[in-house]
């Protein structure tokens, strides 16, 4: 039997992993599925003898201090972040709250049974949703609240020491601050934000990040306007083929308003979208052009993307964006922003940074599924959702669903364009992650692909199959709708790996392109059955 | 003896009430934090409630009067309070045992609150004792919560000790807690069963106590139970178990707080003054190497500084 792994194993000095992915452990993906044939997370490339690892995968590039002082330095620092996050100038963003997790909780696991990461990792201690606030709370009550003998009795104690800050970095990024733990916590502790808190450590104080969220996400997009590097020039310029491509695909006259000043609304995609599944931004185009809506998009800096990474690991780099779209949106004299599909900038825009953007930068901001919701529902296209006859489930992202309360729009929307749609169970609020909540979906480095395919990505994959159970054979076409760009490309990552479409013809994809898809007037056959 | 008794009540209400103000007060003085809701609100719309949804799933949801279900957040909290339908819901083994000691303090909190009202009255009409239903009611009731309580304390100490997953994250704080009302909780139970007859009970005792009356005899396990469990509500604020206080805050001040700013001037008011603060981060895009105010580090662009 696997020994537990304590809270003290985080600070061992040892620089191997303090536990490994069991291959056995892993839950089983679901009916009529065999078990995945390629491996479960190995062992990354060891670059220096002396790295310290927590779980065989890296999400971070973390200094390797050569000597006891360098580790010394390294290890202040840390603490002088810890001090930071518990004062009420450097951290009054989130300092309530945070405290209130360090004070009440009562170890009771409640949460650990709730976190898809924890179950599909065949239960491995260091992912129970306590595991790395309980690490974060003995040092609260060691060095913030003063500490002592009494207080190390109480509350319990922790070794500091380099080791342990190292792998508490790396732990960090292992939840998808989907808050599902703290919806069941009978007191009201949110090990999700604790996890976002010591990302914020990181960041802010020590300038740890995974790369992909910061020196190539928000430091890029503050510089050249999108986390995709792409400029404004570049942006229109992709739209117009996109434009032109949708004129052909669909026989509609389509057209992207750039810069209009004075429009109702000022729509901001993820510009992911627009790389990745150009059909997406296309289909926003043709529905809004159909509906008569008078809309624009933005050229200014971050005006066309609204990706904010920084609501996933630094306060700072979070406002900036937030600001720079609610900018773009007063520049041009809009009505109100709508968000497309991009859940983490729903939550990011609507509501994390509604106590930010005041004065000149209070601007109306609205979800484009409620948007959606009225042309749908109010009989502005016609419909025939006969086009769409072909199994359909919804994938509800945690950030516009379980933290924002937006989750019947979508349905009423899907009910309406979709005759075989089917919930997945649970679903709504109690929904599970499709496991790159976080920023996870786009970071790639080292195996933490695979570890996202096979433990953070388990169990949306068991969900979707069990949706579709009564007709997993491939010859029957399947769509799972995922109306959010990190979400939809975390689930297209893992159904690639684990062979979904090729074993059982389910498709992923937005739910834009299911209304455009059953469009009267459109060509038919918009959305296209092939993998991508 | 007595004095003793008397002193250490005294002295430990004074400490769970103090203790309690001030983590409310404490936890109430945080600055205001930026928006973190989680889903379901209680307030929300009764046909919102049902699945979860939020004012966000009205067009326009900024334009016109939101109305605020107060109905629905106190059945919610009603529910919570008196049933713990979290845990229920969410971790059934763990409520089989929380749920009979709550249940046993929530009756224990009633029968001396009726026991002080009894005391209080006879003071006032100059005669002891009042009503005997009241009494039978609070000694059935105050019965019934020592037993639940000390059985589920016990059972929740066990369930510690025994389950491997709560093993693993028990500290000895937490077997001390459970401890202690155990101790505490079945030393009174033990001192009014093994009372020997015509020796002072809670009631006596209640009066006493508020007459201070020092010559009342009271038997040394009856006031060994009554001195731990004394001693024990002033330890409560002090510790993590001071949950109910704190959960009104992780509920109602971050769970359930989705007051949007438009037109709020107090959370206008607030933001102004967080502005103000002075950030120390150290980090290079956070940090030009002094502490700047809020407003200038949202304001600063590092990476197009980077850039010149």
């Amino acid at each position: 039997m696997k020994r537990p792994t304590s809270l003290s194993d985080l600070s061992r000095r040892d620089p191997a992993a303090i536990t490994r992915i069991d291959p056995a452990a892993l839950a089983p993906l679901g009916p009529d599925t065999p078990p995945a044939t390629h491996p479960t997370p190995a062992a990354p490339p060891v670059t220096s003898a002396a790295a310290v690892e927590l779980d065989g995968t890296r999400a971070l590039v973390l200094p390797n201090p050569q000597t006891p002082e360098e580790e010394q330095r390294l290890v202040e620092a840390f603490l002088s972040g810890l001090e930071k996050l518990f004062s009420r100038e450097d951290n009054w963003t989130f300092l309530q709250p945070l405290v209130l997790s360090m004070e009440h909780c009562a170890h009771c696991q409640t949460c650990a049974d709730a976190c898809h990461i924890f179950e599909s990792s065949g239960e491995e201690d260091i992912y129970r949703p306590t595991y790395r606030s309980e690490i974060l709370r003995r040092l609260y009550y060691q060095y913030v609240r003063g500490g002592g003998l009494l207080s190390a009795w109480q509350h319990g104690s922790v070794e500091l020491n380099w080791p342990m800050v190292a792998r508490l970095a790396e732990l960090a990024y292992r939840c998808n601050l989907c808050r599902r733990c703290a919806q069941t916590c009978p007191l009201g502790v949110d090990n999700g934000l604790v996890a976002h808190e010591i990302r914020k450590l990181f960041s802010q104080e020590m300038g740890i990040a995974p790369k992909e969220l910061h020196a190539a996400g928000s430091m890029l997009q503050i510089k050249t306007g999108s986390t995709t590097g792409m400029n404004a020039a570049a942006a229109k310029d992709n739209l117009q083929f996109i434009d032109e491509e949708m004129r052909e695909k669909t026989g509609l006259t389509v057209e992207t308003p750039w810069d209009v000043e004075g429009a109702d609304v000022l729509l901001i995609h993820n510009a992911g979208e627009v790389l990745a599944w150009p059909e997406n931004p296309g289909a926003f185009g043709v529905i809004l052009n159909a509906a008569g809506i008078s809309w624009t998009m933005s050229s200014d800096i971050a005006g066309y993307d609204s990706v904010n990474y920084g609501v996933w690991y630094d306060d700072a780099q979070f406002a900036r964006v937030a600001r720079l779209h609610a900018q773009a949106a007063k520049k041009l004299k809009v009505k109100k922003i709508v968000i497309g599909e991009c859940g983490h900038a729903h939550k990011a825009l609507l509501v994390v940074a509604d106590r930010l953007l005041a004065g000149d930068l209070e601007i109306p901001r609205q979800s484009f599924l409620t948007v959606l919701r009225d042309i749908v529902v109010g009989g502005r296209l016609r419909l025939d959702p006969s086009r769409n006859d072909f199994p359909v489930t919804l994938h509800d992202p945690c950030n516009t669903v379980r933290l924002m309360g937006i989750v019947e729009p979508q349905r009423e929307i899907i009910r309406a364009v979709c005759p075989q749609f089917r919930e997945m169970h649970p679903h709504g609020v109690d929904n599970y992650c499709c496991g790159g909540g976080s920023g996870f979906a786009i970071m790639s480095s080292n195996t933490f692909p695979q570890w996202r395919a096979e433990v953070s990505g388990r169990k949306k994959v068991q969900q979707i199959l069990d949706a579709f159970a009564d007709c997993l054979d491939p010859s029957v076409r399947k769509y799972v709708c995922a109306p959010c760009s990190n979400c939809k490309g975390q689930i297209r990552d893992t159904l690639a790996y684990h062979d979904i479409w090729t074993r059982h013809g389910i498709l992923y994809g937005g739910l834009v392109e299911l209304v455009v898809n059953a469009m009267a007037d459109v060509k038919p056959g918009f959305i296209e059955w092939e993998w991508r | 003896m007595t004095l003793v008794l008397y002193s250490v009540i005294a002295v430990s209400a004074l400490v769970f009430t103090v203790a309690s103000v001030r983590r409310a007060v404490w936890y109430a003085r945080h600055p205001l934090h930026l928006r973190w809701e989680l889903y379901p609100v209680p307030h929300e719309a009764p046909d919102r409630v049902a699945h979860g949804g939020s004012y966000f799933e009205t067009s326009e949801w900024w334009r016109g009067d939101r109305p605020v279900n107060r109905v629905g957040e106190w059945m919610f909290m009603a529910r919570e309070i008196a049933l713990l339908h979290a845990l229920r819901e969410y971790n059934r083994p763990l409520w089989y045992r929380s749920f009979p000691f709550h249940l046993g303090l929530y009756l224990l909190i009633v029968a001396t609150g009726g026991v002080l009202a009894d005391a209080v009255a006879g003071m006032i009409a100059g005669r002891p004792g009042a009503a005997t239903l009241l009494r039978g009611g609070c000694a059935a009731i105050g019965t019934a919560g020592l037993v639940l309580a000390v059985a589920g304390a016990a059972g929740l100490l066990i369930y510690r000790r025994t389950d491997p997953a709560l093993r693993v994250s028990t500290t000895p704080g937490d077997l001390f807690n459970l401890g202690f009302f155990v101790v505490a909780l079945g030393l009174v139970g033990a001192g009014l069963l093994a009372r020997p007859a015509g020796a002072p009970g809670v009631w006596a005792i209640a009066e006493g106590l508020l007459r201070w009356d020092v010559t009342l005899q009271v038997p040394g396990l009856l006031a060994a139970g009554l001195v731990l469990s004394a001693l024990l509500a002033a330890y409560i604020p002090l510790t993590h178990m001071s949950h109910f206080i704190g959960k009104y805050f992780t509920y109602h001040a971050v769970r359930w707080d989705d007051r949007p700013l438009g037109g709020n001037r107090k959370i206008a008011a607030a933001l102004a003054e967080s502005l103000t603060y002075r950030s120390r981060w150290a980090a290079g895009h956070v940090s030009s190497g002094q502490p700047a105010s809020w407003a200038d580090v949202v304001a600063a662009n590092p990476a197009r500084e980077e850039q010149r």
